[in-house]
């Protein structure tokens, strides 16, 4: 038993660690779209998922409505939704720990509590809460110093900051892209927010791509 | 409340909303087919977006700047499956090189 534990924990560590270290990109972008420092560390705390977190610092970065933003950032935020969906029936959790629950319930506390599941539900429980703690924690203090580092260095395209911010977006589609596709769908998204730009207000290009993922979503049996 | 606030607080909001709301409603409201694809379809598409629109549009304009350069550097060191803090470490020194230059 305590054994299994130990394996959980190292599972939940080791993404913890890694994936904390993204919140110093996001800390520095945030920085370079104009958000304040504390602004950056509320959203990693407050709203607390990657994702979401990048595209309410894109659009507004690139002089979107804060409207526009916000609507990006909750389609992305939407599948932490389906994560709790299927988290619950494991965690069996009520009141403040369902809110503290909910809280941390993302795709990495979830990816690793499905991925316990050979070694049984607790080991699948535990997974959930040292990985959300630990994103959370880690995700958290990475910011904080990501915002700190680029208020020190000034003029963002000086430090290549400005293309940091769709590296970052690359890297976070790039694992998701897994059929041909996945890539035509990715690359007609590209193509259908350029064509939009010079006619639409900033941010809804982005938005209006959503009907690519329709599309092709209510068309499956 | 200037938008930045507008931005941190709505976000946040909502995210919690979202989280909360699939830890508590019955599963076979989500649980359709059509909403489980189109879901895993849509984070691809709205960050494929992102990537167009912050390499290539300053405002309102389609514009090939020193950024597609880091883009190009980042897309390499995805296909040589480097980790993701290199991937942005990358493209950002790239574009600041070609900034400079």
């Amino acid at each position: 038993m305590s054994n299994t534990r130990g394996l959980t924990l190292r599972d939940a560590l080791s993404v913890s660690i890694t994936v904390g270290a993204y919140g110093a990109a996001f800390g520095a972008a945030s920085v370079a779209a104009g958000f304040s420092v504390l602004q950056s560390c509320l959203l990693s705390l407050l709203t607390f998922s990657g994702a979401s977190q990048f595209a309410i610092i894109g659009v507004i970065g690139a002089g979107g409505s804060a409207l526009s933003g916000i609507t990006t950032a909750s389609l992305l935020g939407f599948r932490n939704g389906l994560y709790g969906l299927r988290m619950a029936p494991l965690l069996k959790i009520r009141g403040v720990k369902r809110i503290i629950g909910a809280h941390v319930t993302i795709d990495e506390s979830t990816g690793v509590a499905l991925s316990q599941e050979s070694r049984g539900i607790e080991a699948m429980r535990q997974g959930f809460w040292y990985t959300g703690f630990g994103v959370f924690i880690f995700w958290n203090l990475f910011t904080l110093a990501g915002a700190f580092g680029a208020q020190a260095m000034g003029d963002p395209a000086s430090w290549g900051l400005d293309a940091a911010v769709p590296a970052a977006f690359l890297g976070l589609v790039w694992p998701r892209l897994k059929t041909s596709v996945d890539r035509a769908l990715a690359l007609s998204a590209v193509a259908m927010a350029l064509v939009l730009t010079p006619y639409l207000p900033a941010g809804l290009p982005i938005i209006a791509t959503t009907l690519l993922a329709l599309g092709m979503g209510l068309r499956k049996k | 409340m200037n938008i930045y606030w507008w931005g941190v607080l709505g976000t946040s909001a909502i995210a919690f909303a979202l989280k909360y709301i699939g830890h508590s409603i019955p599963e076979r409201y989500l649980s359709h087919p059509k909403i489980q694809a189109t879901n895993l379809l849509i984070p691809i598409v709205l960050l494929s977006a992102l990537v167009g629109v912050q390499t290539f549009t300053e405002k309102t304009k389609l514009i090939l700047d020193h950024r597609a350069a880091g883009l190009g550097v980042a897309l390499i060191a995805l296909v040589l499956k480097a980790p993701f803090p290199i991937v942005v470490l990358s493209a950002a020194l790239s574009s600041a090189l070609l900034y400079h230059l």
